[in-house]
């Protein structure tokens, strides 16, 4: 049994299929066999957050789940995201704020951060820190990313009042 | 860095797991959130025959709730016990020390029973269901069995669970009302295992206590003499004194042993003081 | 009345416009190296050294050459046949030395992480899967790690051909140091500082792809990096490939801070490979191999004093700095520069007469040691400003006054140093005094004490810095590098209106294609929508040094400045024939030529290209235009541009378990001038950062025999967003007249003087416990509890 599999999943809207090696990470599989090369490994191992996507709606780590357990599941990449204007506001924002430097991070940061503001609806700037506290940024020093975020949640909660 | 070549097999019922199992054999490992062990594999420090994805068992999913216990299914996700309305108020404790495994994404696929499991010396889980007295149960060839906190933690990463034995579950007797309960840790920055930490549980009326250390020690550690202590109404000084006697400390690169004691000492301390004046507050 | 460039509808050079470049990083569209397939490509595993120093018996790979898959495995006798190795030292530091290097361990493995054999596979999975099958046989050899006993007469020796472990010893002295010591009026402290290795942990690991056509000689290598010029020397040199026909291409880069601007040896092996296979190979270093083979840096030991008068001026400072560097001098850069430049910047902010240094630089068994962002800046400033701190405490001032009495005056330029830094058009006093003030200096010292009556313990960390930036030849060039000192710009008009540029410097996120765009649509006026920009590839872009030591804004900004002035002098000229006008009468604003006077305007650029381009017919016969334009530029004035700044850091230390609470931190930064506040302002928090990380988390951990403790992203600890503090910043402007664009470096200011604030901070919270002075990084929770008596 050692070898292949064959997977149908939702990847950003799309039915896809396909046929892979049995161990091969899911981050891996969107990146060599999907092409969407968005999500980044940074470390392989579930610290840096730079893999990150959604699955089923909610953020995990590329690089800690088999592509095989996307059997049947919901993904969607920062690819996905952005075709379908979701996080278009974080992105924004994270622009004008320069909270982007390099850039490897910046995917897997605004997964995380979307997934802070779809379940809390203002959150102070210690608690966005200590959400994206598991993504790693080298270039910027952090404080653009959370001026970014903070901006987010704010013009959400107007929009939505 | 990449995992070796593995077999990957699927399993929808728990008879189904343990035959998978029985079949691939010693080398075969269960796959549940994976948090862990997909790590593991990545460095290669486990190189598996075979992974028999358990994480279809709809059955080992869910927290159920009866007049006297709490059952967390060994496949509940974290992020599913933080968000529970029966944790939050039933065992407040879990619901406290959750917040600080790692980081959300980890805890949207990482499991409770998994955690439990693992026996990783620094986590949190094992030492909340320590603290918390949970009965672990445990499904293998011959049937269910039930092995309580206290005989299930045996070492790094060991514990009771015979090689294809599989954590189903852990229930947790509802506290006594009046309990009282108490969670710290120290670690260098969020969501890193902690350098060392604490579970605490008081009866009311000093009755009984269970004084937990987490990442000080080779397992989730019970502090015998400190709970003695504080049953027999020493006070918080003294108490925090005796905190870890009796405990095999050991040192890692954040913390060496004198660094651990005190660490725990302080943390037990610091606790017992909080809730000394809540208590007065109150 | 004629139009001031102020009047223009768009000015660009100091504005805070987004860049352009980051939407796409932000949709996930950007390119780095392993983002990118190329047809046949094949994959690269290392074998790395699992000892820090062994003999290599004898390699196996019969069992991972039968593996399916497997394309080629190559060992280091392999690659010496079409590698020639490699000596990190650098002319200019004299009696610097360092045996060849080979790309793979040859013979005998110099450090735990060294890559021994290179296997190439259909799949970067099934490399490793062969990797592990190679059997090795090593004989362990005694590992030479701790630097001061490395130096000692009985040590085992790392190269045998060296009669000792020693690198490159220096030794400086000025002024009537012992004179001033000895003097019995004057207060002398002393402390011993200890910086801890630590190491770059770009998010995007090393990466590499090289390309190689037969038919043509020619090799690409696909480079995840900062100087593609530098890399196609170093290829060509040590690959046999000529010069030309080495095409270096740097896309985006994820993160880099001086780690990838060296050769490594899995890297070069990579194009080696692919010139034998003919095909390409792709090599991305994992984060365990990051932490084993990227360059380390700091690393170094420290004895330091200081000499004040009755006054309190300084009258002397003396140092001796050991530090080391692992088995080689690493290329081309050497690993020298980071003990330079602590014996040259330590004291620069101030004024003293006597300065003696000592410096040796020594071979150990440990990943190799190189530059790494602020270069021994965090180590000079820590060392200086903590006895700045000292001497304050000994004579009873203020250590606010402390640095008043002794900074350099700002009517003092230009001055030189003992160490014969020239110093120019820098602000020491200015910058202190606004940081004082925006800080509110004296608010936070109530709030300090009247914390400490409650019991909670704060403490406030000042710092005086100045900072190397662009570089003249006299940092590498002088000293037989392939490393251009100089920059080059291109810039042209295209038939639609639109204007391309090309530079040499690079972007790894900094904003360097912004800035450019900026300098050149301020130049011409066109919106930045209408500048694109190309950087990284030696196809194509002007020939320069790249982006490194803070030069590109400085540098490969005035070289852009000055194409693109060029540009519009020769759009003017022609405007000047086709509307029989004055070139002197014209200006460019709003995408055409206008009248200067009126504003009218005369003709769009398109226009204008479009005429040039395809109505030749309409020009006069004797002009023959030019609208391309490239310029290059160096420093001539001076060897460096110093940007300086003050900083200042408050924190809360729970002296019960060593926790350290950073509450806030302020920057003032002199950078001459301001491109785009918004992009050195996030240059200079990302650099704080780097240097909190360097103060309270970073450190390589080793053991005894040469084994790193932490080589993974788990236990070694990189700063996160948890634990940083909002960060304040103001700036004073003092344009360098080296350059028309008088703008100094701005990327290493923060990693510069952020340690040195922490320490300082935590040791003033620390003080009145009666704690030993912390004098190590990272200050760790650990080390605290020991300074403060709490464990031993």
């Amino acid at each position: 049994m050692t070898g292949t599999i064959t997977i149908s999943l939702h990847l950003n809207g799309e039915a896809v299929t396909a046929t892979l090696p049995a161990r091969m990470s899911l981050v891996d599989f969107l990146r060599e066999t999907m092409g969407l090369t968005g999500a980044h490994v940074g470390c392989a191992h579930g610290v840096c957050g730079a893999c990150t996507v959604r699955v089923d709606g909610a953020a995990v780590r590329g690089c800690l789940m088999l592509a095989a357990q996307a059997d049947g599941a919901t993904v969607d990449t920062i690819e996905g995201l952005t075709d379908t204007g979701a996080i278009a506001d974080l992105q924004d924002a994270f622009h004008r704020h320069n909270a982007v430097q390099c850039g490897y991070c910046s995917p897997g940061m605004l997964i995380t951060a979307a997934d802070l503001l779809d379940r809390a609806t203002l959150p102070d700037r210690a608690e966005i820190r200590d959400h994206i506290s598991g993504n790693y940024c080298r270039c910027t020093g952090y404080q653009a990313i959370v001026d970014a975020i903070s901006e987010v949640a704010t013009a959400r909660t107007k929009g939505a009042a | 860095m990449k995992t070796n070549a593995f077999a990957y097999v699927r399993a929808d019922t728990v008879p189904d797991a343990l035959r998978l199992y029985a079949e691939a054999g010693e080398d075969a490992r269960y796959l549940a959130g994976g948090q862990s062990l997909m790590a593991a594999l990545n460095f290669r420090l486990d190189e598996p025959s075979t992974l028999i994805d358990i994480t279809r068992v709809a059955a080992l999913r869910g927290i159920v709730a009866d007049a006297d216990a709490i059952r967390i299914g060994a496949l509940t996700r974290h992020a599913d016990v933080a968000d529970s309305a029966v944790i939050t108020a039933e065992l407040p404790l879990i619901h406290a020390a959750i917040g600080h495994v790692a980081h959300p994404a980890i805890r949207n696929r990482g499991t409770f029973g998994g955690s439990v499991a693992l026996a990783d010396p620094a986590a949190e889980m094992p030492a909340c269901v320590l603290a918390l007295g949970g009965v672990m149960e445990i499904a293998g060839q011959d049937g269910t069995r039930h092995v309580p906190a206290d005989a299930f933690f045996l070492g790094t990463y060991e514990t009771a669970l015979a090689p294809g034995e599989l954590l189903t579950g852990v229930t947790i007797q509802r506290p006594a009302p009046g309990s009282r309960w108490g969670f710290a840790e120290l670690a260098r920055r969020a969501g890193d295992y902690a350098m060392a930490g604490l579970c605490l549980m008081i009866a009311p009326d000093r009755r009984d206590a269970r004084v937990v250390f987490f990442s000080i020690s080779d397992r989730p550690v019970r502090a015998r003499a400190a709970e003695a202590a504080i049953i027999a109404g020493a006070s918080v000084i003294e108490v925090a004194a005796v905190a870890t006697d009796g405990i095999e400390v050991y040192g890692d690169l954040n913390a060496g042993i004198a660094t651990k004691r005190h660490y725990a000492s302080v943390l037990l301390r610091r606790e017992l003081a909080r809730l000394d004046q809540q208590e007065a507050a109150a | 009345m004629t139009l001031h460039a102020y009047d223009r509808p768009v000015s660009y050079i100091g504005a805070s416009v987004p860049r352009p470049n980051a939407t796409r990083l932000l949709q996930g569209r950007g390119r780095y190296v392993d983002d990118k397939v190329l047809p046949r490509m094949v994959h690269a595993a290392f074998v790395r050294s699992p000892h820090a120093h062994a003999r290599i018996l004898s390699i196996d790979v019969s069992a991972a050459r039968a593996l399916p898959g497997v394309v080629a495995i190559y060992d280091g006798a392999d690659m010496a046949k079409v590698i020639t190795p490699w000596v990190g030292v650098l002319t200019h530091l004299s009696g610097m030395r360092s045996p060849p290097q080979p790309a793979l361990a040859h013979g005998v493995a110099h450090w735990q992480g060294e890559p021994v054999v290179m296997v190439i596979a259909q799949s970067r999975a099934v490399a490793e899967d062969a990797a592990a099958l190679v059997d090795i046989d090593y004989e362990v050899l005694p590992a030479v790690c701790d630097m001061d006993t490395a130096l000692a007469p009985d040590a085992p020796r790392i190269h045998p051909g060296l009669d000792s472990n020693l690198c490159w010893e220096r030794k400086f002295e000025t002024g009537a140091v012992d004179a001033a010591f000895a003097d019995p009026t004057t207060t002398v402290v002393e402390r011993r500082f200890t910086f801890g290795r630590h190491t770059g942990v770009t998010l995007e690991p090393r990466a590499v792809i090289g390309d190689y056509d037969p038919s043509e000689d020619r090799l690409t290598m696909h480079y995840s990096g900062q100087a593609p010029h530098m890399m196609q020397s170093v290829v060509s040199r040590h690959l046999g490939v000529p010069e030309a026909r080495v095409r270096v291409v740097a896309e985006d880069v994820g993160g880099s801070f001086g780690i990838k601007i060296h050769t490594y040896g899995d890297e070069i092996a990579t194009l080696a490979a692919a010139k034998m296979l003919k095909r390409p190979v792709k090599f991305v270093a994992d984060r365990l191999e990051s932490f084993l083979s990227d360059i380390h840096a700091r690393d170094h030991r420290i004895t330091a004093r200081a000499a004040v008068d009755a006054d309190g001026r300084l009258t002397a400072v003396e140092i001796d700095d050991v530090t080391g560097i692992g088995p080689y001098s690493v290329y081309p850069r050497s690993s020298g520069i980071e003990g330079n430049q602590v014996v040259n910047l330590t004291g620069a902010p101030y004024d003293f007469p006597a300065y003696r240094a000592r410096l040796r630089v020594v071979f150990q068994n440990k990943t190799p040691m190189c530059q790494y962002r602020a270069v021994g800046h965090p180590i000079a400033v820590a060392v200086m400003e903590g006895l700045m701190d000292d001497l304050a405490h000994a004579t009873g001032r203020d250590p606010a006054d402390m640095r008043r009495i002794n900074l350099r005056r700002d009517d003092s330029y230009p001055c030189t140093s003992p160490q014969g830094m020239r110093f120019a058009d820098l602000s020491h006093q200015q910058c202190m005094e606004k940081l004082l003030t925006l800080m509110d200096y004296e608010g936070l010292k109530a709030d300090r004490d009247a914390a400490r009556a409650r019991g909670i313990h704060r403490g406030i960390g000042l710092v005086s810095m100045v900072e190397v930036t662009n570089p003249s030849p006299m940092f590498y060039g002088v000293g037989g590098a392939p490393i251009a000192a100089q920059d080059g710009a291109t810039a042209r008009l295209d038939a639609s209106g639109a204007v391309h540029v090309a530079n040499s410097i690079t972007e790894q996120g900094q904003g360097t294609e912004t800035i450019l765009a900026q300098i050149t649509a301020d130049v011409m006026g066109v919106t930045m929508a209408d500048v694109h920009v190309t950087t990284g590839d030696t196809a194509t872009v002007p020939y320069g040094g790249g982006t490194w030591a803070s030069r590109g804004a400085g540098i490969g900004g005035e070289a852009m400045l000055q194409a693109a002035r060029a540009l519009r002098a020769q759009v003017l000229e022609v405007a000047g024939v086709i509307l029989q006008a004055a070139p002197d009468t014209l200006t460019l604003v709003g995408g055409a030529v206008v009248d200067a006077a009126t504003g009218a305007e005369r003709i769009t650029l398109r226009d204008l290209a479009r005429t040039v381009y395809y109505r030749g017919n309409e020009l006069p016969p004797g002009l023959k235009p030019e609208l391309i334009a490239t310029r290059h530029y160096r420093v001539t004035d001076y060897p460096f541009v110093f940007t300086n700044g003050a900083m200042a850091s408050y924190v809360e230390v729970d002296p019960d378990t060593g926790m350290v609470k950073l509450l806030s931190h302020w920057v003032v930064e002199d950078v001459g001038t301001i491109l785009n506040e918004k992009l050195v302002d996030e240059q200079i928090r990302g650099g704080v950062v780097q240097g909190i990380g360097g103060a309270l988390f970073e450190e390589c951990i080793y053991s005894d025999d040469g084994q790193m403790q932490n080589a993974t992203m788990a236990d070694y600890l990189v700063p996160m967003a948890g634990e940083m503090p909002d960060i304040t910043i103001a700036h004073v402007c003092t344009p360098t007249r080296t350059s028309d664009l008088g703008a100094k470096g701005a990327g290493e200011a923060g990693t510069a003087g952020a340690p040195a604030a922490v320490m300082n901070a935590i040791n003033d919270a620390l003080r009145p416990l009666g704690a030993a002075t912390l004098s190590q990084m990272p200050m760790t929770p650990e080390r605290i509890l020991r300074a403060l008596g709490t464990v031993a």
